[in-house]
């Protein structure tokens, strides 16, 4: 039993980067804006995430540092198309080579230190109720935030007006556009979310799972949020099954190496991919068939030309 | 996809790391590094033996070096850009750069090359590494000596040989402590990923084991492991700042000593081509303080360490039984030959899992 809930508390931790990261993304790209820079923008947020936290001493201070570094990231991305109306695809390409480029740069002073990472909950009686006790109120804080964040962004977009504009920007800007509303800032919002989060999953590394920064540690984590963005047909649920499946058998097949079941260690490590891909397949093959991607998504919009 | 990314940074990166400014008469010196210099691994200690090169001989050669390069055709590309720019001798540091080392290496006769635990050579093209294994016999006793559970945690990046018989010398040392000794050993399938190297730690702690050891290159494991408060060996370089009450001891790989005697070798003229593969004998890398254990475990380790120095103590002395509970076939007389161990992929008896691919 201790060792499920354990798993439970490994697969919480390991799945929360990759939420946040791609609950930004999908807001992002359900304005109308593919960001391919999210690998970019998370490292950024992990080596400003960890020097804000080395420097103050604050896990919080630290959270907001790489949120702040990914939000101005993502600016950057914004400015050139949403303002120059460049490529998306090659411009994002850009921000995840400058990101890491960057971040290797800003981190090499802290590359070596350590901070004390982000503290568990520890509820007096909650916590210790056995079995789910830690795994619903002792883990880090950034693990309930991001599910708050996800059910706040399926309200946001299926329950408010603000929500149903930017599906619009997303569908057809041209009409959108036509109606008045302005496509450019909702996109540039947009946008901006997606690097806070993107930013604030890559602070959650150094800040509470390893609690140093070393170069390029996001090893690809923007890359796999991108595409759980995609296998999730843009829908915030769809996107909570994928990131915690994945992140499941991330932990299951090393688990599984560990009891030594015999399975190729290749094989196995490949195995979150397949699972998550298929998975995601074939709930979005079971309801609505065909494509679910925003329909102006990745097209440029420049207004009154 | 990544990897396309991570090539294009180091094109971009080539054209800044190059910065060294020429001199005349001075032997120019050129390095290729695999990760960045801050990785606090297998770069950061190369990176660390240039610096006591510079330092010994810093007046009479100029070095420089290219980081992040990636293995395969755009390594080709940095070791030719490195020639062309006049080093007469270009050590290039990771097994990938075998074949683009000896392709460039054709290509320049008059320029030495020094490749890193590779095994193809050429007239101007040497190779050297280290016999880790023989670091790795050291934790192994140490381990069985901690181990409380009696069940060891083994995280390994690749099931290449270096890991193999890393592997297998730590089996085979805890198993004349403890000849019940358990090993759990899960594949990174990568040298770098600190957050899943992280996770593996976990698994193996959750699982049973309370010293855990790590053949991947950052200190996630080892952080880990304190958090948790079990014990810890640091890879490649000293991570006791990561698990102040966690680290047993880390096989430091130490290349000064060998860059500063290769480069003396190039300026008297007496450079060859050559085949090094230095153990604890010949200083190619050193043990970390044994910490956080009792003396008398500490005194066996350091007891140990003198008699592998000495050549009185074999970590693959024969006769090794396979995991089929077969003999080895013994063809270096009373030990494995070098090539047995360069070349290892079977794990001994006493391992119960299934190496991948056998």
């Amino acid at each position: 039993m201790e060792l499920v809930e354990a798993i439970i508390l490994a697969v919480l931790a390991a799945s929360t980067p990759l939420l946040i990261a791609a609950t930004g993304e999908l807001v992002t790209e359900r304005s109308g804006v593919l960001n391919l820079g999210v690998e970019g923008m998370m490292i950024m947020g992990a080596a400003c995430g960890f020097a804000g936290a080395w420097l103050t001493g604050s896990i919080v201070i630290g959270a907001l540092c790489g949120i702040v570094a990914g939000t101005l990231m993502s600016l950057i991305f914004a400015l050139m198309t949403l303002g120059l109306a460049v490529n998306q695809v090659a411009t994002g390409l850009a921000l995840t080579i400058l990101g890491v480029g960057l971040s290797g740069l800003i981190g090499a002073g802290f590359v070596g230190e350590r901070i004390t990472p982000a503290a568990h909950l520890d509820l007096p009686v909650l916590t210790r109720i056995p079995l789910i006790g830690r795994v619903l109120f002792g883990e880090d804080a950034f693990v309930y935030f991001s599910l708050a964040l996800i059910v706040a962004v399926w309200w946001f977009l299926y329950r408010t007006r603000a929500g149903l504009v930017l599906r619009a920007c997303g569908d057809n800007h041209v009409s959108a556009h036509a109606l008045g509303y302005p496509v450019l800032r909702i996109r540039t919002f947009a946008v901006m979310f997606g690097g806070a989060c993107a930013g604030l999953a890559g602070a959650y590394l150094p800040l509470a799972y390893t609690p140093f920064f070393i170069p390029g540690m996001t090893a690809g984590r923007g890359w796999i949020a991108l595409a759980l963005v995609v296998f999730s047909s843009w829908r915030p649920g769809r996107l909570v099954v994928g990131a915690y499946l994945f992140g499941a058998v991330t932990i299951l097949q090393l688990h599984a190496q560990g009891w030594g079941v015999g399975v190729p260690s290749q094989f196995m490590s490949a195995l979150p991919y397949l699972a998550t891909v298929i998975v995601l397949v074939l709930l979005s093959r079971a309801r609505t068939g065909g494509s679910t991607a925003p329909a102006a998504l990745g097209t440029v919009f420049v207004p009154d030309r | 996809m990544r990897k396309t990314f991570v090539a294009a940074v180091a094109g971009l990166l080539l054209a800044g790391s190059i910065g060294a400014a020429s001199a005349a008469d001075k032997l120019k010196v050129g390095f290729i590094y695999l990760g960045p210099i801050g990785d606090l691994g297998w770069t950061y200690q190369h990176e660390q033996g240039r610096l006591a090169l510079v330092k010994e001989l810093g007046d009479q050669i100029e070095t420089t070096y290219l980081e992040k390069v990636p293995e395969g055709p755009d390594a080709e590309r940095s070791i030719e850009q490195l020639a062309r720019a006049g080093n007469k001798l270009i050590f290039t540091t990771s097994f990938g750069y075998m074949d683009p080392t000896l392709k460039v290496a054709k290509k320049y006769p008059n320029v030495h090359f020094e490749h890193a635990t590779g095994y193809k050579r050429a007239p101007n093209m040497s190779t050297y590494s280290a016999k880790w294994y023989q670091g790795r016999y050291i934790q192994g006793l140490i381990a069985a000596k901690m181990s409380k559970t009696g069940v060891l945690g083994y995280i390994g990046s690749f099931p290449i040989p270096e890991v193999v018989s890393g592997i297998n010398a730590t089996i085979l040392a805890a198993q004349t402590i403890n000849p019940n000794i358990k090993v759990k050993i899960i594949w990174a399938n990568t040298w770098f990923d600190p957050p899943k190297e992280a996770d593996a730690a976990k698994a193996l702690i959750d699982q049973g084991a309370d010293v855990i050891m790590q053949h991947t290159d950052s200190p996630a494991a080892m952080q880990i492991a304190a958090e948790r408060g079990k014990l810890a060996f640091g890879q490649d370089s000293e991570m006791i700042k990561f698990g102040p009450k966690a680290q047993l001891t880390s096989i430091l790989d130490t290349w000064g000593p060998y860059y500063i005697e290769r480069v003396k070798a190039e300026l008297a003229g007496t450079w060859k081509s050559e085949d090094t593969w230095g153990g604890l004998d010949s200083h190619m890398f050193a043990m970390a303080p044994y910490t956080n254990m009792p003396d008398d475990v500490k005194k066996m380790a350091e007891d140990a360490q003198a008699a592998i120095t000495a050549g009185k103590l074999h970590p693959f002395k024969c006769p090794v039984i396979g995991q089929d509970g077969k003999e080895v076939e013994c063809k270096g007389g009373t030990s494995l030959d070098p090539g047995q161990i360069l070349g290892m992929n079977f794990y001994v008896k006493g391992i119960d899992d299934k190496l991948p691919g056998k």
